[in-house]
C-alpha cells in the first residue's frame, strides 16, 4: 500500500470521525451527569433531516443558510433529548428503555422518515454545503496540509469543542458539580447542587451534539437525505464513550480510530483494491466497536474506567 | 430540590387504574399522533379509519395483519424474556437474520425428505443458528462483564452485511447461480415445496403455522418464568444480582442460558420467514422489515408479559400491515415508527403514574419536611 493511500484515508477518516466526535461529546456530557442516552441514533437522523430541510428551503446567503440549518439540527436533536429528560428524570422511565423508544420513534421507519417525505426532500443534491476551508492558506504543505489546514468549519469547530469540554469537565466549577452529579446526585444534592437541573441541562446539550453530528451528513460529508443515513453511527458513538473511559481526549483519538475503520473500505474501492469483499469493510466498524468494548472490559482496563457511578438510575431524596 | 413536579411511590396500586391508564394512554397517543398529521395536513380521522380497514375489516386484512404478526411474536418474546432479567438482548434482528441463514441452509440440504421431518429441522436449524449468534454477546457479558446492549445491537449490524455478503458477493450455498436472471440480480435459492409450512385456515384467514408456534412458545416462556425454579431465579437476578450471587446462583451460566433462550426464539421467527413466507433468504426484504427492533416495542408495551406479547403482536402486526398497505403520499412510511414512538412514551409513562402519584410541590409542604430554613 503507497503513502498516497494511507493519506487519503486518515484523511477521510477525519471527515468519518467527525460526527462521532460531536455525538460523543454529547453522549460523553450527558452519561456524566447519570443519564444514559441510548436514544443518540434518532436524534443524529432528526438533525440530519431538519439541517437538509432548513438548507434546501432558505434562498438566502449560503453562510446565513447553513448557520440556521445547523441551529435547526441542534434544536430537533435536544427536542428528542427533552422528551427522553421528562420521561428518565422526571417520571423514571427505565433509561434503556426510554432510549431505545427515542430510536424507535426518531429513527429509520419514524419521525425522520416521516418528515423526510412530508418536506419531500429525500434523494435530491442538497443547495449549500460546508466546503473546505484553506486555513492559513496553508492547505498545499505535504502530509499536515491536507489533514489539518484544509477541513470544513465542522471539523474545526469539533476540535474547539474537545478543547471546551476538556476545559469545562476539569477546570470548572460547574464542571466539577457536573462530575459530582454523575458520581454521587445525593451527595451533590446535599451541597447545594440542583440534580435536576444538571441531568437535563446536560441530557438537552447531549442531544444538540447528537442532531448536530447528523447535520455533518446532510450538510457537509455527502449534502443528500435517504432514510436512516447515519447507519449505525450513532451507536457505535454510545460505544466510543465507554471505551474512551468517559474521557473528552481518549474520545477523539477513538473517533478518529473508527473513522479510519469506516474510511478504509470506500477508499480502498476508488482505487480500486478489491481484495476482500465490500461487506467486510461495511462490517468492519461494527466488528471493532465488539471487539473494543470487550478490550475496555477486562480487568486491567477496569481498574482505569471512570464510569459515573450513578450512571442509569434515577435520583430521588426520599429513595436515595 | 427536584423541580415543581414531585413524584412519590403509591402504597398500592388501585385495580381501575391498572386498566384506566393504559387505555387513556393509547388514547392519548391518537390525539398526539392525530396532532402531527393535522400538522402535516393529513385528516386524522379518515387516516384512522383507512388503518383500521386495512388491518382488519378489509379482505384478506386479518391474514395479512397475521403475516407481519408473526415475525413480531417471536421477536417480541425474544426481548420481552431477555428483558426480564434486565439482560438487554438488543440482537434480536442480528439472530433473526442468522435465523433465517440457518433454516434456509436446514431447508435446501433436506429438500426432499418428509415435510414434517423439514419443518422440524428448519425450526431447530433457525434456533440454533440465532442461539448461537447471540452466544457472542452473551459470553462477553458474562466472562468479561461487557455491555451487551452495544454488543449485541453491533452484532445486527454484522450479520446484515453477512447475508448480503451471502446473496450479493459470493457464490454461496444459498444463491441461485443457475437461472439466467439470477445472474443479473441476485437471489437466494427458492427452497423445495416440503419446506413450506402449511397454513392452518380458519373461515376467512389464514393463520401461519410460525403464529401457532410462537403462541406455544409464549405459554412455555411465561410458565418457565411463573412456575419453575429457573424462572425464580432469573426473577432474582433481574432484581438484585448481587443478591443472586451471595445466594449462590450461577449467574455466568443464567445469562448464557437466557440469552441462549431468547437468540433461539428470535432466530425461529427467521424459520418462520423462510418457512411461513418467503421461501429465499432475501437480505433487503429481511432488513426493510426491522422486525427485530420492533418486536422491542412490542415487549415493552407487553411489559415483558409473554402472554401479552402475542396480543400486543396482533396490534403492532396490524399497524405494520396497514402502514405497508396504505403506503404513499398520504401515509408516508415513516409515520408506524413514529406512532409506536409515541405508543411507547405514553404506555411508558402512563405505567409509571399508576404506581406513583405525581403532584406539583407546594413550598409549604418542603418547609415541613426540612424543618426550620435558615
Amino acid at each position: 500500500m503507497n503513502s498516497n493511500i494511507v493519506l487519503a484515508v486518515v484523511v477521510s477518516a477525519i471527515a468519518f470521525g467527525t460526527p462521532l466526535v460531536l455525538a460523543g461529546l454529547g453522549e460523553l456530557l450527558a452519561e456524566r451527569s447519570g443519564v444514559l442516552n441510548l436514544g443518540v441514533e434518532g436524534m443524529m437522523l432528526m438533525g440530519a433531516v431538519c439541517a437538509f430541510y432548513v438548507s434546501q428551503e432558505l434562498h438566502w446567503s449560503s453562510a446565513l443558510v447553513l448557520f440556521l440549518a445547523v441551529v435547526a439540527s441542534m434544536v430537533a436533536g435536544a427536542a428528542m433529548a427533552l422528551i427522553h429528560a421528562f420521561l428518565t428524570i422526571t417520571i423514571r422511565v427505565n433509561q434503556i428503555v426510554s432510549g431505545l423508544a427515542i430510536t424507535i420513534f426518531a429513527g429509520i421507519i419514524g419521525l425522520s422518515s416521516y418528515l423526510g417525505e412530508v418536506w419531500n426532500i429525500g434523494g435530491v443534491a442538497g443547495l449549500h454545503q460546508f466546503n473546505q476551508v484553506n486555513l492559513l492558506g496553508l492547505k498545499n504543505l505535504p502530509i499536515l496540509g491536507p489533514l489539518i489546514f484544509n477541513q470544513d468549519v465542522f471539523v474545526y469547530a469539533s476540535w474547539v469543542l474537545v478543547v471546551a469540554v476538556l476545559y469545562y469537565l476539569y477546570r470548572t466549577r460547574p464542571g466539577l458539580y457536573l462530575r459530582a452529579v454523575g458520581e454521587n446526585p445525593a451527595a451533590a444534592d446535599a451541597m447545594g447542587i440542583n440534580v435536576t437541573a444538571y441531568r437535563y441541562t446536560h441530557t438537552l446539550i447531549g442531544g444538540a451534539l447528537a442532531g448536530l453530528g447528523g447535520a455533518y451528513f446532510t450538510l457537509a460529508l455527502a449534502p443528500i437525505w435517504t432514510d436512516g443515513l447515519t447507519a449505525g453511527v450513532g451507536w457505535i458513538a454510545i460505544a466510543l464513550v465507554i471505551f474512551a473511559f468517559w474521557r473528552p481526549d481518549l474520545l477523539v483519538l477513538g473517533a478518529y480510530l473508527f473513522g479510519i475503520f469506516s474510511a478504509l473500505g470506500p477508499t480502498l474501492q476508488t482505487h480500486h483494491i478489491t481484495a476482500l469483499p465490500s461487506e467486510f469493510y461495511s462490517a468492519l466498524p461494527f466488528l471493532m466497536t465488539v471487539i473494543a468494548l470487550a478490550a475496555a472490559s477486562t480487568s486491567w482496563a477496569n481498574r482505569r474506567i471512570g464510569t459515573p457511578a450513578s450512571l442509569g438510575i434515577p435520583y430521588t431524596r426520599e429513595e436515595a | 430540590m427536584i423541580g415543581p413536579l414531585r413524584v412519590e411511590r403509591r402504597l398500592d396500586t388501585p385495580k381501575w387504574l391498572k386498566v384506566v391508564v393504559p387505555l387513556a394512554s393509547l388514547v392519548l397517543a391518537a390525539i398526539i399522533v392525530g396532532i402531527l398529521l393535522l400538522a402535516t395536513g393529513h385528516n386524522p380521522l379518515s387516516t384512522y379509519h383507512q388503518m383500521y380497514s386495512a388491518a382488519i375489516t378489509a379482505d384478506g386484512a386479518l391474514s395479512s395483519t397475521l403475516v407481519y404478526a408473526t415475525p413480531l411474536l417471536f421477536t417480541g418474546l425474544c426481548a420481552a424474556f431477555a428483558f426480564r432479567m434486565r439482560t438487554w438482548n438488543i440482537g434480536g434482528e442480528g439472530q433473526l437474520y442468522m435465523g433465517a441463514v440457518g433454516a434456509s441452509a436446514t431447508g435446501l440440504v433436506l429438500g426432499d425428505w418428509p415435510r414434517p421431518l423439514v419443518i422440524i429441522a428448519m425450526v431447530i436449524g433457525g434456533a440454533l443458528a440465532g442461539m448461537l449468534w447471540a452466544e457472542i454477546p452473551a459470553l462477553l457479558r458474562a466472562y468479561l462483564r461487557t455491555n451487551e446492549i452495544l454488543t449485541s445491537l453491533m452484532l445486527n449490524y454484522v450479520a446484515g452485511f453477512f447475508m448480503y455478503y451471502l446473496i450479493y458477493d459470493s457464490d454461496s450455498y444459498w444463491r441461485d447461480l443457475t437461472t439466467p436472471g439470477a445472474s443479473v440480480f441476485p437471489t437466494g435459492k427458492t427452497l423445495g415445496s416440503h419446506a413450506n409450512w402449511p397454513g392452518i385456515t380458519i373461515g376467512s384467514f389464514t393463520l401461519p403455522l410460525g403464529f401457532v408456534i410462537g403462541a406455544a412458545l409464549a405459554v412455555g416462556l411465561l410458565l418457565l418464568i411463573r412456575s419453575t425454579r429457573y424462572g425464580f431465579e432469573m426473577r432474582v437476578m433481574g432484581d438484585s444480582p448481587q443478591a443472586a450471587n451471595y445466594s449462590g446462583i450461577r449467574t455466568k451460566r443464567k445469562i448464557l442460558s437466557v440469552m441462549a433462550i431468547s437468540g433461539g426464539v428470535a432466530g425461529v421467527a427467521g424459520s418462520s420467514q423462510i418457512g411461513d413466507f418467503g421461501h429465499v433468504l432475501d437480505p433487503r426484504g429481511l432488513q426493510q422489515a426491522q422486525y427485530g427492533y420492533t418486536g422491542i416495542v412490542v415487549a415493552a408495551l407487553a411489559l415483558y408479559n409473554p402472554i401479552a406479547v402475542v396480543l400486543v403482536s396482533l396490534f403492532i402486526g396490524g399497524l405494520t400491515n396497514a402502514g405497508f398497505a396504505l403506503e404513499g403520499p398520504s401515509f408516508p412510511t415513516g409515520l408506524v415508527g413514529t406512532m409506536e414512538g409515541i405508543i411507547l412514551f405514553t404506555v411508558l409513562g402512563g405505567e409509571i403514574l399508576a404506581r406513583y402519584r405525581i403532584s406539583w410541590q407546594r413550598r409549604h409542604v418542603v418547609a415541613v419536611g426540612t424543618g426550620v430554613a435558615s
